[in-house]
Formats: structure tokens, sequence, C-alpha cells
């Protein structure tokens, strides 16, 4: 006997996506771009704010070699080169005590601590070190330096500060991008007759120096920001100051929480003035990053 | 310079697992001894510790003692990095330093232990390329970083960078079971040459393989799991694949083991 069927005997293998699936994707999509659009409109619109008043400000050439010495706080002109100065110097300071101390204690903790107490000691201090606020640290050079030791305010006080906001990042930076270099390439050093500290030096750590160099320039970028030290540890001065130990001496973020008080025209400028090179000089040094971490990454072809 | 190499009553453990129980052999010079045996059994634990390789991993240690014509490369006073540039090492996945060039990977060993005379680290790494297999694909292109090779050149870049450093004896631990079919045969082929220059050591888990290549066969077992590795039998390899004396060897290589 035969019978008609009305539809196939067995049900086909694939089906088209089903609509939940389609309705869901959707909806994750739509969820993603909306986070991306609201992480990415807050920052378009710091640095349009940041350019449209200070574009006209930094595009004058005496912006970049005057100070604001001899001003008077409704006179426009004069310049922040004392103040880049300071800036500078200070994250200079910081940066030649932090990146070795932070990359010798990130080496330590990959390649020798090997689950050691003084290892989870350290370990443990580092993460305490990283949540500290800037202005406790501030707050303890003060103690530490200038009312047990009796050294005066100034520019180097500032970079101690920031020295201990810059290490735990280093650490952290450092230990990461040593922990994913592959052990292969360790016991391949040493099975050549390699010692541990060259396999270190010449395998291990060039395989890693991109991503430590742009930790450590972001870390840089980071501290030059840094307000609460400046407060706490050194005076503001309009004019330039050379001398790191002694002194009043500017610094971008104290032009322009000085000039925030300064009602006139004049000191509003200023003070996008300062906003808008500090943006620049972090985006120079970030820029800087890229290059090095290019020229010092892992080349596959 | 191809040199002996005694094993007697090893013992190795990590921490206090017992992974190896009192293992002695010998290794003619000139020759290719094969290890063989299931997953586990302690056959690549062995080798690593024949250059001392094993001690890189925290709480391993070694009882017992390693010879190099005659000499225990556990003695007292023995430098381990004296011992690794004697006794070189092939990987199981070809680890390539990506950071360098073709050129400066085969002579890696030579550079970081010191060598700079560059006429000499050329003509070395040539050398080591020819005696590789490799230096006909490569040397137009040795200053080209060695992580874009294939797999099967990775191997052949590893062991001239190996050979490079002229070692006594080379340990091979699985060196191509990350490869196809041809770069394996590649790879045999070049060990059979290299055991003119070389006493070689190969673990592999391929048995055709160690029919194939090697000249002596050492089969490990383990009784039972947690229980630790041990030899169970080594002899010509014709005699152990042929007639071998313990019953293990014999179900192991017909595959009716376990």
């Amino acid at each position: 006997m035969t019978r008609t069927l009305d539809r196939p005997a067995a049900s086909p293998l694939f089906r088209p996506i089903s609509t939940g699936r389609r309705l869901r994707n959707r909806l994750a999509t739509a969820l993603v771009t909306a986070a991306f659009l609201l992480a990415v409109v807050p920052l378009l619109w710091v640095l349009y704010t940041v350019l449209r008043f200070g574009v006209k400000v930094v595009t004058s050439s005496a912006w970049w070699t005057h100070s604001l010495s001899g001003l008077l706080s409704f006179q426009a002109g004069g310049g922040v080169y004392h103040a880049i100065y300071g800036t500078l110097t200070q994250a200079l300071v910081c940066a030649v005590f932090s990146i070795p101390i932070g990359l010798m204690v990130g080496i330590y903790l990959v390649e020798y601590g090997a689950r050691s107490r003084l290892e989870k000691i350290t370990t443990f201090m580092v993460d305490i070190l990283t949540g500290v606020p800037s202005i406790v640290a501030a707050l303890f050079v003060y103690a530490l330096w200038i009312t047990i030791l009796g050294f005066p305010r100034s520019g180097f006080a500032v970079s101690l500060a920031l020295v201990l906001l810059m290490v735990p990042v280093i650490v952290r930076t450092t230990e990461e991008m040593l922990r994913i270099v592959p052990n292969d390439l360790r016991e391949a050093s040493y099975a050549l007759g390699v010692p541990k500290w060259k396999t270190i030096v010449k395998i291990v750590i060039p395989t890693a120096l991109s991503g430590i160099v742009t930790g450590i320039m972001l870390a840089l970028a980071r501290v030059m920001g840094e307000t609460a030290p400046l407060l706490v540890l050194v005076g503001y001065a309009p004019f330039i100051n050379y001398n790191l130990f002694e002194g009043n001496m500017a610094a971008l973020p104290l032009v322009m929480v000085s000039e925030r008080n300064n009602p006139t025209p004049a000191g509003v400028d200023r003070m996008w003035g300062a906003a808008l090179t500090l943006v620049l000089l972090i985006t120079l040094f970030n820029l800087l990053a890229t290059v090095v971490a290019r020229r010092s990454a892992i080349k596959a072809k | 310079m191809a040199r002996r190499l005694d094993l007697e009553h090893v013992n190795i453990y990590y921490g206090n697992f017992h992974a190896v129980s009192d293992v002695s052999l010998m290794v003619p010079p000139h020759s290719v001894t094969a290890f063989i045996g299931p997953s586990g059994c302690g056959k690549s634990t062995v080798l690593r510790t024949i250059n001392r390789m094993h001690e890189v991993i925290p709480g391993a240690r070694v009882e017992g003692r390693v010879l190099l014509d005659g000499e225990d490369v556990y003695g007292p006073g023995v430098d381990p990095v004296d011992v690794r540039r004697t006794i070189g090492m092939v990987f199981q996945r070809p680890n390539p330093f990506p950071t360098m060039s073709i050129r400066d990977n085969v002579v890696a060993g030579l550079k970081l232990q010191g060598v700079k005379n560059k006429a000499k680290l050329n003509e070395t790494a040539e050398q080591a390329l020819r005696a590789a297999n490799l230096w006909d694909e490569v040397r137009d292109r040795l200053n080209k970083p060695g992580g874009g090779l294939s797999g099967g050149q990775q191997q052949r870049l590893c062991i001239a960078r190996a050979v490079a450093v002229a070692p006594d004896v080379l340990l091979m631990d699985e060196p191509c079971s990350a490869l196809d079919p041809i770069s394996t045969l590649a790879i045999e082929d070049l060990i059979s040459e290299l055991k003119r220059d070389f006493t070689i050591v190969i673990v592999t888990h391929n048995m055709q393989q160690a029919a194939r290549v090697s000249d002596q066969t050492a089969f490990f077992n383990l009784r039972a799991t947690g229980e630790p590795g041990q030899l169970v039998e080594i002899d010509q390899t014709q005699k152990i694949f042929a007639n071998p004396t313990q019953r293990a060897t014999e179900d192991y290589i017909t595959g009716r083991f376990g």
C-alpha cells in the first residue's frame, strides 16, 4: 500500500536562525553600541571643549617661550614655559626613580619569586600601594621629607610622591607582560647553556618590551596630571625656577588651579591654555610610546 | 664530539612525588636511542634530567648519577649552565625566539655566551643551517624573523640552534609531534645524519618513528597511576620490536596495551 506524504520524511538538517536568537543578537548589538557611544561621547566632548577654549592661547609663540612673571592677573599674554619645565622635570625625576625600581620588582616577582613568602607579601603591598590616593602619598612625603627630615617644600618632594604612585603601576605592567612570555622561550634559552640572568635580559625582557614600554609611558602620562602632590608639596610660582630642590615651582596643573581663582578673561584663557598644553604633552608621550612599542614589537613576517 | 652517556640508578622526584624510579641505561656515542612508553611514564622527565633542565621546575630533584664519558653531570661544583652547553635539547613545540631574525636565532646560543666575531657567527649559522637541512630554504631571508617560517621549518631552525653551540649529546623531546608527515620525514632523515656528530636521545610517541630512526629503544611504563614510572627494558631496536623480553613491552608495541 502506498501513502502520499505532505511533508518530507526527514526534517531538514539545517534550519534558519531562530527569531529568539535573532532578537537577542539585535539587543546585544544595540547594548554594546550604546555602551561604546556612552564612553566615547564624553571623551570627544572633553577634547572639543579643551580645544575650543585652548587653541587660540597655545598658538601664540609667547605661550611656549615666556612665563607669567610680572603680569598682572587681568593682563593678557605671557606663557607657561615655567610650568612645562616643572611638569617635565618632576615627571622625569619620578621616572628615573620609578622605572628601575618597578622593573626590578616586576622581574623579581615573575622570575625569582616562585611563590615564596616575600613574593606574596610584595604582591599584597603593591596591590595596596596601587590603591593609595595621591593626596595620601603627598601627605606621607610631607610628613617624612619635610616634617621629619626637614627639607623645604620643592619640586623634588613632588617627584617623590609621584614615585609612590608610579612604582606600583610599573610593577603591575612588568609583571603581567613577563608572565605572558611563554615558558618555552626560557627553557629554549636555558637548554642552549645560557645563564638565567642573561635569559631574562636578552630573551624574556625583549619579548615583553613593547608592553612594558607602553605601560611605563601610560603611567608617566598619568602622574603628569596629578595635582594633589603639587598642592601639598610645592608652592606655585609664576616665574621660572630651575632648581628642583628649593623654592616654589610651577607645574601645568598648578597653573590651572591658580588661574581658576582669577575671574578675568586672561585667567580663563590661561587655565584652558594650560589644560590643552597638558593634554598635548600627554598625547605626545602616548605617541612616543606607540612608536617605541611598534619598533620593539615582535615581528611575525 | 659525540660522547657516551650512562644513567646509574636515577630516581626523580617532584617535591614528594616519586616520578621515576631507578633507571639505569647506557647510550653509546654516535647512536640514536629512542624512549617510548605511554603518557605520564616519565620518559620526558628522564630526558630532562640528563641535561639538568629538570631542576628548573621548583621542588624537582634527582638521585643517582648521570655520567657523560664517566663524568657526573650532578657532581659537586658542576655548573648546570655548562652541562646544558654540552648536552643540547630540542623541544616538542618549535620555539624560535620571536624577537630575533633567523640568523640570530641560530647563533643565539653563541651570542649569548659572548661570542662577538661576526665572521665566525655567520659561518656557524651557515654550517648549523646546512646541518639542519634548512639552508637552501632560508639562505635569502636570514634577516627575516624566525616566527615567519612554517612549523616544520621552525623545528629545523630549533635543531640548527641546538647544533650551533656544538654540544656532545642532543636530546629531542617528541620533536615531530607537532609536525605534518613530510616535515616529520625531513627531521627523521636529519636525525640519521646528525648521528655522525652527536649522541642522540629521542622521546617519541610514534613507534614507527622509533623503529625507523633509532639504534636502541628503551620502553618505559607505569605499574599504576600514582606509582613512579620505570624503565621496563632497553635493547637493540630490532630486538625490542621483533622479540621483546618483557610481556608489557610486547603488549605496548602490538597495541594490546591497557
